[in-house]
């Protein structure tokens, strides 16, 4: 939700003058949505800028997202960046349904449905 | 799927879909997409951050807004508890993972770009496209105006 949030706003800002780059690691949502420039870390969710604890590769991967605002020359530019996780297991295991998880998963949409009435009862929402 | 760019959006259809969802969510999908160029070279332009992280821990029933906070210092930390990130695979105990600030206070240094809007601007994930759309990146918009932001990097966790 987050990919689309920002893509949605950097559609906003770019019809409005300002140049973008979404810089992330959802591809299919940001280019779903469609922006102007996109630099793309195929890194599982919540690392966009690079390996936790890697200040260096941090800042290879801000720089390079940096170098699309030069070099992008038409919307839709997505730029894959080189970098790699130690290890692809987390690309199935992500939201991952099984025999094993489906029961739980069952019981925390109940839960879930139960938490969003009781917000929208309560008044407790945007109204906007 | 080896090395393959995980698909986010079937991945979450089955997900929900599992948990007793009745209608998938539709995605926000356009034909065209905004361009604009570059109004100077990059080595001149002032640069906006955007994320979706948030100010303070929220709880995931909290209503959310547009917030800012000075980028220099920033905040001790940024929170993504309420965000859909890899729990598995990662952490988000390193805010240089997510929140590029060093990177840019360098690249502010080095002259790589112009300048660094004094704030940055934390944007609300939200299930209503409506209302991102609508209210949250017109008031994304205008707090870069009142910025004289250049140009914006947007980072979602």
């Amino acid at each position: 939700m987050c990919h689309q949030t920002v893509s949605l706003v950097a559609r906003h800002l770019e019809a409005n003058g300002i140049p973008t780059v979404v810089l992330g690691s959802a591809r299919d949502i940001v280019e779903h949505c469609g922006v102007a420039r996109f630099a793309f870390l195929d890194f599982p969710l919540g690392n966009p800028c690079g390996k936790p604890g890697d200040a260096t590769m941090q800042a290879s991967v801000v720089d390079a997202a940096l170098g699309l605002f030069d070099s992008a020359q038409a919307p839709r530019t997505t730029v894959p960046l080189p970098w790699r996780w130690e290890n692809d297991e987390w690309r199935e295991r992500y939201m991952q349904v099984s025999a094993e998880n489906r029961e739980e998963l069952r019981r925390k949409g109940e839960q879930r449905r139960a938490e969003r009435q009781a917000l929208r009862d309560s008044g407790r929402v945007r109204q906007e | 799927m080896n090395g393959q760019p995980v698909p986010y959006m079937e991945r979450s259809r089955l997900y929900y879909e599992a948990q007793g969802f009745t209608r998938a969510y539709t995605w926000a999908q356009f034909d065209d997409a905004p361009f604009s160029p570059m109004p100077k070279p990059l080595a001149e332009a002032k640069l906006v951050l955007v994320t979706t992280a948030a100010l303070y821990d929220r709880e995931a029933s909290d209503p959310r807004y547009v917030a800012s906070a000075p980028l220099n210092p920033p905040p001790e930390r940024l929170y993504a508890n309420d965000l859909s990130w890899d729990r598995e695979a990662t952490h988000m105990e390193d805010r240089g993972s997510y929140f590029p600030v060093a990177p840019l206070l360098a690249a502010r240094a080095d002259g790589r770009i112009g300048g660094l809007a004094a704030r940055f601007h934390c944007v609300p994930t939200d299930y209503s496209k409506r209302r991102t759309r609508e209210v949250d990146a017109p008031e994304i918009l205008k707090r870069c105006r009142e910025d004289a932001a250049d140009i914006a990097l947007l980072v979602p966790v």
